[in-house]
């Protein structure tokens, strides 16, 4: 029952039929006003930025100049087969295919790993935990000038250390088969400390004596992980997978800063590609094309985590 | 062994004799250190003299001359006074809009019931699935035709709406008892008197969760902000590191850039040392921010 209009609510009853429904209707919306003009703010925003920007994708990539000066004209799904048609769009598809896949695997795996070694708190493991946890906090950019560095030929923190136990010393960076593997290692340091905190409070769900008794019936600790731990993270993983997969998408200023999507397109990803069209090659119709292919793409994913996320927040 | 030995001391008894948690903790503290060797780096190389040569540059040992050149060049060069203070009116502006958004939506679907409460709810939810980085090309055509194009207004304006924060709050506001606000009904309190004397102040530990997730977020956008602002002084301290950096490496001066770096990162890495466990508990909540 509304606490913002307990007036409202036993009046109807006994109205004539066909005022009734028009009634109980205008009465419903009175008792809901309150409750629109608090989500007003909310709404446009929401309405601006989020639902009128899907709109507006939509419309920009049916449209399309002839000369950067002409005025936009109608093309209907030109845009669209003109972005598949680029190399370097399905070229930055492939790549984010790949960097998606490279890079939620092993982030996954050692935040796996970090919160099944830190499960126990102690001053050690929590020192631990916030040193694996620092690179979540800091911008991209920081971490990318830091990389730039790191990966710099010769000079660098990798050649120095490592890279005079190599025949030939690679260019991390600036070479086109090693490039997109550089860039991936950054975004698994950053990320691994991230999903290791929701590993950790998955881990809180298992059991204490369980894990005691399955050790008494003489099961190890792979046979322990393997059908103790394993389903009772299930939904933990369910859950990072997608994050893992959206930050993919969507967490990719170091390719700006370090590579600009280069050698050779070797480390364009969809995000940087959108980028280009519309800011250095003036072309909002691709880019908003590029844009609408990416949004479905995501559709699948974005139904998944629907109900993963319906189910955290327990429906309204 | 022994210091192993001695962290798993609470560790059931029946299980400690086993070998293989010993010998993830072992490789967890050996990734841990690796993890902080870029972070180590940057320390190492603020300090670092340029007489050291970019020879040296990698060398993780500290110099033993150190000196704040660096910090000084860093300083001189990039802008970055500007730059932290453009942040800190992103960041709070668009904590302050949102902090008004969230509490009124957050309580409209804790304690009111309305016609297409669900409808609106999955909206909602909506915003978490389309992340707004993806929206750049349209938002940025947008902001232009209302005029904030180059502004930190138009910077801050789609965050302005939060999922996220909306469903904190409506968890929030959905722990505190009812009778609470009965009895100020009785009294005759408005609405927003009840929101702002009874649910804001029982809501504290929610909002400063939410806080710490969005200005943090905030403080990192990069392609946003770069897509926005135009005019040099109106550059975030992303923005301005990655122009920054991409000055000073045409120089080779690395000592520099770890400096800039720091600069930059030296205020989150701080506060966070400081509320260690609310970051890591605000950051467990956060999912999708």
């Amino acid at each position: 029952m509304s606490l913002a209009e307990p007036a409202a609510l036993p009046v109807a009853a006994s109205a004539a039929p066909r005022l009734h429904v028009l009634k109980r209707f205008s009465d419903r919306f009175k008792a809901s006003l309150p409750a629109y003009l608090l989500l007003l703010p909310s709404l446009v925003f929401l309405a601006l930025f989020t639902y009128g920007a899907m709109g507006r994708v939509f419309v920009d990539a049916l449209y399309q100049r002839a000369t950067p000066k002409a005025p936009v004209r109608f093309v209907g799904l030109d845009n669209i087969s003109a972005v598949l048609a680029d190399p370097a769009f399905t070229g930055a598809v492939f790549n984010n295919l790949v960097y998606a896949v490279g890079t939620a695997i092993p982030s996954i795996g050692l935040a796996l790993l970090f919160a099944l070694a830190l499960a126990r708190t102690s001053a050690i493991s929590s020192a631990l935990r916030a040193a694996l946890f620092l690179p979540v906090l800091i911008p991209m950019v920081a971490a990318s000038a830091l990389f730039l560095f790191i990966f710099l030929p010769n000079v660098g923190l990798l050649d120095y250390y490592i890279g005079r136990f190599l025949p030939v010393l690679p260019n991390w960076l600036g070479d086109s088969d090693i490039a997109l593997y550089a860039i991936m290692v950054i975004t698994i340091w950053k990320n691994a400390g991230y999903y290791m905190l929701f590993f950790l409070a998955g881990l809180q769900a298992v059991p204490e004596d369980v894990m005691e008794a399955a050790h008494l019936d003489g099961a190890g600790p792979f046979m322990r992980f393997r059908h103790i731990i394993l389903p009772e993270l299930k939904p933990t993983f369910l859950f990072v997978i997608v994050i893992a997969t959206l930050n993919a998408v969507t967490q990719v200023d170091h390719v700006f800063v370090m590579t600009k999507g280069g050698p050779s397109n070797a480390t364009n990803l969809v995000l940087f590609y959108i980028y280009q069209q519309a800011v250095e090659h003036y072309d909002i119709g691709k880019a908003s094309a590029a844009t609408l292919l990416t949004l479905a793409a995501l559709m699948g994913l974005t139904a998944l985590s629907f109900r993963t996320m319906a189910n955290r927040e327990g429906g309204p | 062994m022994k210091l192993i030995d001695w962290l798993l001391k609470d560790a059931p008894l029946a299980t400690r004799r086993e070998i293989t948690p010993k010998l993830g903790f072992l490789l967890t503290v050996l990734l841990a250190v690796v993890w902080l060797i870029p972070f180590l780096w940057m320390g190492v190389a603020t300090l670092r003299p340029a007489s050291d040569g970019i020879n040296l540059m990698a060398e993780l040992m500290p110099s033993l001359k150190p000196t704040l050149d660096n910090v000084r060049d860093a300083w001189e060069i990039g802008d970055f006074p500007r730059y932290t203070l453009n942040t800190t009116i992103i960041c709070t502006g668009i904590l302050l809009v949102q902090f008004v958004t969230i509490t009124l939506a957050g309580f409209a679907f804790a304690r009111l019931d309305f016609a297409g409460k669900s409808l609106i709810f999955y909206l909602f939810l909506m915003q978490l699935m389309l992340v707004p980085v993806l929206l750049i090309v349209p938002n940025l055509k947008l902001v232009a035709q209302l005029g904030l194009y180059d502004t930190l207004t138009g910077v801050m304006m789609p965050f302005f709406a939060s999922a996220f924060g909306t469903f904190l709050m409506r968890q929030a506001f959905e722990a505190i008892p009812t009778e609470l606000e009965d009895a100020a009904l009785i009294d005759g309190a408005s609405l927003f008197q009840r929101i702002r004397h009874i649910y804001i102040p029982l809501s504290m530990p929610s909002f400063s969760a939410f806080a710490i997730i969005s200005v943090t977020s905030h403080w990192n956008d990069f392609l946003w902000p770069l897509m926005v602002i135009n005019s040099p002084d109106k550059r975030p301290l992303t923005v301005g590191l990655s122009v920054f950096t991409a000055t000073a490496e045409g120089t080779q001066a690395w000592g520099t850039i770890a400096a800039g770096t720091l600069m930059v990162i030296a205020p989150l890495l701080i506060t966070f040392l400081i509320f260690q466990k609310r970051f890591i508990s605000s950051f467990v909540t956060s999912g999708i921010k």
